[in-house]
């Protein structure tokens, strides 16, 4: 339970930071080390050399520009989770961040090393997903974006460049009138979910649903959107039918086969039902108006 | 050489590549040559003589070894003590006062036997005195309470006598 051997180095710039990293390929990236050092305890990742970026110039703090709230790589999880320009401007994060393992994992993890982790069952990389956010990326070769849809490519796997450092995560400001709601199913508390899904929408001038947004992890090797669901919603009362309609039209998304945490049809049961509870509430919070 | 014989020399330091850290523990400089892959709980341990930071899972997930570092409750088996380098840590050795007068969070578990074999119990302290020091408000219900304790595994008490501790530090501390 000692992670292995590897050699360390804590670059002062981003400029030597990633040359260090593109110097070998079996470098990786430490920033808050909550998920990469139980890896290494467990020895299910060996890296050669860990480039430690927590004092690399610039790479720290939340910024709001415009409509976008830009993360930077070494933000912990509950410095967004609290910051409360964040809380007013899009509430989905910090109740979404409530199911991110425990306070003090928080306090250590980084957000931008959370995606890059990219574990299936893990609620930012959902977050992402489900809101379009973006990655900005440098390495040798420059600095490029990367949707989150593209970013998420199987377990435990991104499209990030060895040689790259997520320096940025951009999520949008909701937009005035949005509901939202995200919750999970669990075996205990702070475990990654065996299904968690996210939900925003609006409404219109007649009630009807508009910009229906649903994802889901747990339910297959990377975070996904439920385009099935959310075209059966849109437009529609949000009634209980139509509720059903949209949960059975998410059961081919749950392909996750049958794991040591539970099956696949349990999986199919669990999407469904948060579904089916998560709609109304993003429903009435997009009447009442909670995001001013 | 007969199977049973001892070898006569096995190194006696490691090969790691070694490097200096320093932090404060506990109000204390300290500067120590460490191989880069020592924990810091180890570090507390082994280094310092600060056996008070138990060490249960080594992954995470049991909370026996939380301290502070830099006011907020961490995991030290899961940071190296070169990512400390330069960092303020706390440990339950700097809880109690000086003339061993208990903090009030260690008064409430000693007054509501909030502890069997005590294993879990400096993580525990470590979690709930951070969670009092932050400015944050505390939801102090029997849920809220269940969960600011998620993250520590006790195997004793059931956690119904820690979360009557919690209340009860509460209101020794004046916030209940």
């Amino acid at each position: 339970m000692k992670p292995p051997l590897f050699r360390y180095e804590a670059p002062r710039t981003l400029r030597d930071a990633i040359a260090i990293l593109a110097s070998d390929v079996d470098a990786t990236v430490l920033a808050g080390g909550q998920s990469l050092l139980p890896a290494m305890n467990f020895r299910v990742a060996a890296p050669s050399l860990l480039v430690d970026i927590q004092h690399v110039e610039g790479l720290k703090g939340i910024e709001i520009k415009g409509d976008t709230i830009v993360i930077k790589a070494m933000t912990r999880h509950r410095e967004l989770e609290l910051h409360p320009e964040v809380q007013r401007l899009n509430p989905l994060i910090a109740e979404t961040m409530q199911h991110v393992a425990h306070v003090p994992i928080r306090n250590r993890g980084t957000v931008v090393g959370s995606l890059c982790h990219a574990d299936p069952s893990a609620e930012m990389p959902l977050l992402f997903v489900l809101l379009d956010g973006t990655m900005i990326a440098t390495g040798p070769s420059g600095t490029r974006r990367i949707a989150a849809a593209d970013f998420f490519q199987s377990f435990l796997t991104t499209s990030r460049r060895q040689d790259e450092i997520v320096v940025e995560a951009w999520l949008p400001v909701l937009p005035i009138g949005t509901g939202f709601a995200f919750n999970e199913v669990t075996r205990r508390h702070g475990d990654y979910a065996l299904v968690g899904v996210g939900c925003t929408l609006s409404l219109d001038g007649n009630s009807r649903a508009q910009n229906v947004r649903l994802a889901a992890c747990g339910i297959s090797d990377r975070p996904v959107r439920l385009k099935a669901a959310e075209t059966a919603l849109d437009g529609g009362f949000l009634a209980e039918a139509d509720l059903a309609a949209a949960a059975r039209a998410s059961a081919n998304a749950v392909t996750q086969m049958d794991d040591v945490n539970t099956s696949m049809s349990y999986r199919r049961r669990v999407l469904s039902g948060l579904i089916q509870r998560l709609v109304p509430i993003a429903a009435s919070r997009a009447r009442g108006g909670t995001r001013q | 050489m007969k199977r049973s014989a001892i070898r006569p020399s096995f190194p006696d330091r490691s090969e790691d590549p070694r490097v200096e850290v320093s932090l404060t523990v506990n109000g204390q400089p300290v500067k120590r040559l460490v191989s880069v892959r020592m924990l810091l709980s180890d570090f507390l341990r082994h280094e310092l003589g600060l056996t008070g930071t138990h060490v249960g899972c080594e992954h995470g997930v049991c909370g026996c070894c939380t301290v502070h570092i830099d006011g907020k409750a961490s995991r030290s088996c899961l940071t190296l003590s070169v990512q400390a380098n330069g960092c303020n840590i706390r440990t339950i050795e700097d809880v109690a006062a000086e003339d061993g007068a208990l903090h009030p969070v260690q008064q409430a578990f000693k007054e509501c036997h909030a502890l069997q074999c005590g294993f879990c119990t400096p993580g525990m302290v470590m979690n709930i005195l951070s969670r009092f020091e932050e400015r944050e408000p505390l939801d102090l219900s029997e849920s809220g309470i269940r969960d600011l304790l998620s993250g520590n595994l006790c195997r004793c008490t059931g956690y119904i006598n820690i979360i009557a501790a919690v209340k009860r530090a509460a209101e020794l501390l004046g916030r209940a």
